[in-house]
């Protein structure tokens, strides 16, 4: 252990070692994020490129969207249905699946959907690029990769996923009443009078803004993999793994923070069941 | 027969030092590039040719030491510096990186879009076409990179990296992994591109045959050092160790 005497930082305790790259990529993360941000701001204002994204992720994703969330209302029903049915309150059946799908259901699966098709594509066409070297020829013509390859993409996300969850939402709803309704024989009127009375506006406008946030990080993410990407088409592969799995983790954690916050203020009682 | 007086230095390198992760790369590196002249950076591959074009470029910063370019010292320019700054340079990258979604004509067009939106859209066809006749290519403006062989995708590249008409052109290894023919067209096409816009352009290659084809002035890089710089002539008849055995790979075979 002589020659451990050269002056220099102490290094890091041993149990910190599992943690080191978790951290480091983290940093490295909050910084991409930071430049991006910045770089939203900057001009030009690359209002075509957003277009297209906002073509690709918003008008892309409605099919697929629309049938998660189909499956979601109908299932949800089914399980509503049986679970209320054991204590008689199947009135509360409609109001019950629509505060589930408003507050975590559209947003979340909304957000599933849009890693797999958009995170995915995001983190594989910028890998390419960057193996390419095609992010360094942009920059070598004086053009901002950041401005020009993850901005539109960022902002496209953040718009495109509260108008997702809106249409997500919409459908499931549509499908809950199809099972709960025509399927199980509940009353149409008590259905829609509940969710009436007890969704408030607020449960909806709290999951778009959760979707916004969650699609733009997890965007982020998908384009910092990429942009990091090294290595040839195998390294094209492990960003785009690292780009879905690191968005799902992704997904669940600020969803429980965002919920956390916004719970945390004072809370109104709900509508109520009176008349 | 003595070397002619030679212009003052479009790119100065002075003695800059690189380290990546700790491992040197770049060990005092002092090149002088003169204006209008094609210069060859030889070297073996891990020699730190691509770094040190990279630093000309502005892409990466030396640990120590400076990189004067027409005047301007690139090492210490800000992000915006950079990007007013690299507007008079174009680089042909090794795998040309044509943007594989645009055809050839957009690639070519990027940079007139990007920085000269005064342009119409029928001066930048004009343009277009023009640079792609400088590289002898024609009829392949609705073609997509894909569509194209790997010489003529470098062409592409080169018109790309001049439409705008730079004062100096950077080229990343152009003729590795070319067959005989592809690398004689394209050492012509770095040749015409000197005649017909007379910039300054610098190559990095190990490729000694196309080297002593194309260049004015040659530079031998080994163990991050430049070791031995030159016209071809001298550079051939020199006396110092690494270069002989590097030549004598080529010549000694011809």
């Amino acid at each position: 252990m002589a020659e451990q005497t050269t002056a220099g930082p102490k290094p890091p305790p041993q149990w910190l070692k599992p943690l080191e790259r978790p951290i480091e990529v983290l940093g490295e993360l909050s910084l991409f994020a930071g430049q991006s941000v910045a770089a939203i701001f900057r001009p030009p204002y690359r209002v075509g490129l957003l277009m297209v994204q906002l073509e690709f992720m918003a008008y892309g994703s409605m099919f697929v969207v629309g049938l998660t969330g189909l499956f979601t209302g109908m299932v949800l029903a089914l399980q509503t249905v049986y679970a209320f049915g054991l204590f008689n309150a199947q009135s509360l059946v409609g109001a019950t699946v629509e505060i589930s799908l408003a507050r975590e259901l559209a947003p979340i699966f909304t957000c599933i959907v849009l890693v797999a098709r958009v995170g995915s594509a995001a983190a594989t066409e910028l890998g390419t690029m960057r193996v390419t070297e095609q992010i360094d020829a942009l920059e070598t013509m004086a053009v901002d990769p950041l401005n020009y390859l993850v901005v539109p993409r960022i902002v496209s996300a953040a718009i495109s996923a509260p108008i997702l969850t809106m249409l997500f939402n919409a459908i499931a709803l549509f499908g809950a009443y199809g099972i709960a309704v025509w399927v199980k024989d509940l009353s149409p009127g008590t259905f829609l009078n509940r969710i009436q009375y007890l969704v408030q506006v607020k449960d909806i406008t709290n999951g778009l803004g959760k979707a916004s946030v969650i699609g733009f990080v997890v965007t982020m993410i998908a384009c910092y993999r990429g942009y990091r990407a090294e290595g040839g088409a195998r390294g094209v592969g492990i960003a785009t793994t690292q780009a879905v799995v690191g968005g799902l983790v992704a997904i669940f954690a600020i969803d429980y923070i965002y919920t956390a916050i916004s719970l945390s203020g004072p809370q109104q009682p709900g509508g109520g069941l009176g008349g | 027969m003595s070397p002619p007086p030679l212009a003052p230095p479009l790119i100065d390198v002075q003695d800059i030092y690189k380290s990546f992760n700790g491992f040197p790369v770049l060990k005092g590196v002092n090149l002088k590039i003169p204006e209008g002249t094609t210069t060859v950076i030889l070297g073996g591959s891990g020699s730190g040719k691509t770094v040190l074009i990279k630093h000309i470029m502005g892409l990466f910063k030396p640990d120590r030491g400076q990189v004067i370019v027409d005047g301007e010292n690139v090492s210490a320019m800000s992000r915006q510096e950079l990007a007013v700054f690299r507007q008079r340079m174009g680089m042909v990258f090794q795998g040309a990186a044509l943007f594989d979604s645009m055809t050839v004509a957009d690639n070519v067009a990027f940079p007139l879009r990007e920085h000269n939106p005064g342009l119409s859209e029928a001066e930048i066809q004009e343009k277009v076409k023009e640079k792609l006749a400088v590289v002898d290519l024609h009829g392949v403006e609705q073609k997509f990179p894909a569509e194209l062989s790997g010489g003529m995708r470098k062409r592409v590249g080169l018109a790309r990296a001049i439409v705008r008409e730079p004062k100096i052109v950077l080229y990343d290894e152009p003729t590795t992994g070319l067959d005989p023919l592809t690398t004689e067209s394209v050492d012509e096409m770095i040749i015409h591109a000197r005649e017909r816009l007379t910039v300054t352009s610098v190559v990095i290659s190990h490729d000694v045959g196309s080297a002593f084809h194309i260049a004015d002035r040659i530079a031998m890089l080994n163990e991050g050092r430049v070791v031995e710089e030159g016209t071809p002539v001298e550079v051939r008849n020199t006396k110092e160790p690494f270069t002989r055995q590097f030549l004598a790979t080529w010549f000694g075979r011809t």
